[in-house]
């Protein structure tokens, strides 16, 4: 069944223990997405030491794909450089919408969010987050780094 | 069960003969037959609905109001013909008094801009509630930007309840216009919109209500109600999308300049000076949906076709069964919960985000709203960041309900 393919333990899992939730003081960038369709709102802050996200934590309000999705993007991302980051986003951007995304083991759990394909109303759900970091991201370096493509 | 069915024959309402006039109703989503929950959305269309605009653009299509010829003398009666039925609808005095318009929206828009903008200084007052929906609020926040005028809102309560004396102790001599809602799309509230536009009348200040949530559940008297203005949508009363009325009292109808401006609103064009139709005319620039206001017109013979009596009593025990099934289920909290309410049900489930409970139910074919139900202000007030609603139709049924109360304790406990 769909429904089981779409929350499946993982995602509940981290929709009930969101991992890496809460404020992050200080915080070398800060940013906050909002879904006004849904009314879906959280921040994103992180720390880098050099390149490399040191630590990073989210919080704020939303579905449980939405809060899981953060939850398991903060454990994926941290220790990564930037673009190592940007370059999982965009992975994971083509796991949401591209039926014909090749095999995501790589992903990790992140995998688990290849369900939501199936219900195009809540891709945003799951990729608010992450549209989120990248501005994070660009935010600490608006020079350096490509820009995040979502096609 | 078997009361229930027994005291809706008794009340003379056969549901199932009424819903086999609904085609959509008879689908299946996903594997499940539909249970359609969505109609503060919007309604469905009946087949009468569905035929009239069919057989117009198959045989009467042509533009109205300007060919010699057969079809566009046609085309102008089926679209006029609507007007007429508007008129008997809602009880205006007059056809100069129905404007068509393409809904609700812009109808308040219409009025924000040609009634209000001209006679607001700055200063001037705009009193509206808390529960307005978007549409109700950012119109009279353009023309205050626009005009230097403020906005005053008066509160609601925890119920969801707009009191009288909270919004007279807002009017004051700076008043110019109260709008409101006649029922609230987010929490089914009903309004004292009687008593409120006596008030407001009393003190020289012009109303207008948004009537989109109220014109499918009850019977409007507009001449009754008093109000100046009375704005409504076709598609929320069983007719077409893109279509929707303005009343307004032709007095000041008359005084208003036209807000848009191209074909059909003037009379005679010169490069020096243009003078404008008559009503409704005057408000009607450029080719209007005909095939909506037509659709319009057979939802409007439709309703009336209708015991609207037993239909409004079958939809109030449809509110009564919703909440009392989904107050039996823990961790569940209605939002809105006045005493006088119109047949939907917004509630929140502790551990349950809406959209998720909206994606679940669809899983069982049942259609919910869930979101801020365009009235953020209502959120922020309940601290809520979205609601899920149940809204019902005549067309509905006790069983629906039941499975809408099933869908939702499912996900409760896939969440818990």
């Amino acid at each position: 069944m769909e429904l089981n393919d779409l929350y499946r333990d993982v995602i509940l899992d981290h929709n009930r223990r969101p991992r890496n939730f809460g404020g992050l003081e200080p915080a070398d960038a800060s940013v906050e997405g909002f879904n006004p369709m849904c009314g879906d709102r959280l921040t994103v802050r992180l720390k880098l030491d050099d390149d490399k996200i040191s630590d990073i934590r989210f919080e704020g309000q939303g579905c449980a794909i939405s809060t899981a999705s953060a939850s398991m993007m903060t454990e994926a991302v941290k220790g990564r450089t930037r673009a190592e980051a940007l370059r999982l986003f965009d992975r994971v951007h083509q796991l949401l919408t591209d039926d014909a995304a090749p095999p995501a083991d790589e992903l990790g759990k992140l995998a688990a969010l290849s369900g939501v394909r199936a219900y195009p109303a809540r891709v945003k759900c799951a990729s608010l987050c992450w549209h989120t970091l990248a501005s994070a991201l660009r935010s600490t370096n608006p020079h350096v780094l490509p820009a995040v493509t979502t096609e | 069960m078997k009361n229930i069915a027994l005291a809706d024959r008794a009340a003379g309402f056969d549901v199932n003969a009424l819903r086999r006039q609904f085609p959509v109703l008879a689908r299946v989503v996903r594997g499940k037959p539909l249970a359609y929950l969505d109609n503060g959305a919007s309604a469905q269309r009946p087949l009468a609905v569905i035929d009239a605009v069919d057989d117009y653009e198959r045989h009467h299509h042509a533009n109205i109001h300007r060919g010699v010829h057969t079809l566009s003398q046609e085309a102008t009666a089926l679209y006029e013909s609507s007007r007429d039925r508007l008129v008997e609808f809602i009880n205006a005095r007059s056809r100069h008094e129905i404007i068509f318009v393409r809904g609700t929206t812009e109808a308040i828009n219409l009025v924000a801009q040609s009634y209000a903008r001209p006679i607001l200084k700055p200063g001037d007052e705009i009193l509206i509630t808390h529960l307005e929906h978007h549409a109700n609020i950012v119109p009279w926040q353009m023309v205050c930007e626009q005009t230097g005028a403020t906005l005053s809102v008066a509160p609601i309560d925890l119920r969801g309840e707009v009191h009288e004396d909270a919004v007279v102790a807002l009017m004051n001599p700076r008043t110019r216009l109260f709008s409101c809602a006649h029922v609230s799309n987010a929490l089914g509230t009903i309004l004292p919109i009687r008593r409120l536009i006596a008030a407001a009348k009393a003190r020289g200040i012009a109303t207008l209500i948004d009537g989109a949530q109220a014109v499918s559940h009850m019977h409007v008297d507009v001449q009754e109600l008093g109000c100046d203005f009375y704005a409504f949508s076709g598609h929320k009363m069983y007719g077409p999308t893109g279509i929707g009325v303005l009343y307004g009292r032709e007095q000041l109808l008359e005084r208003m300049p036209p807000w848009q401006s191209g074909g059909e609103m003037i009379l005679a064009v010169s490069f020096a000076k243009t003078t404008y139709n008559g009503l409704p005319n005057k408000f009607e620039a450029g080719t209007p949906n005909i095939s909506g206001s037509i659709g319009l017109g057979a939802a409007v013979d439709f309703l009336q076709g209708l015991d609207r009596d037993a239909a409004e009593r079958h939809e109030t025990a449809l509110l009564d069964h919703a909440t009392a099934a989904l107050s039996k289920i823990p961790e569940l909290r209605i939002v809105g919960t006045a005493g006088d309410k119109a047949s939907l049900v917004s509630f929140a489930v502790a551990g349950v985000h809406p959209h998720d409970l909206g994606t679940i139910l669809d899983e069982d074919g049942i259609a919910i709203r869930t979101g801020h139900h365009c009235a953020m202000p209502v959120m922020e007030f309940f601290k809520l960041p979205a609601t899920a609603r149940a809204s019902f139709a005549f067309y509905n049924t006790f069983e629906e309900i039941d499975r809408l109360a099933a869908g939702v304790e499912r996900a409760r406990k896939l969440f818990a």
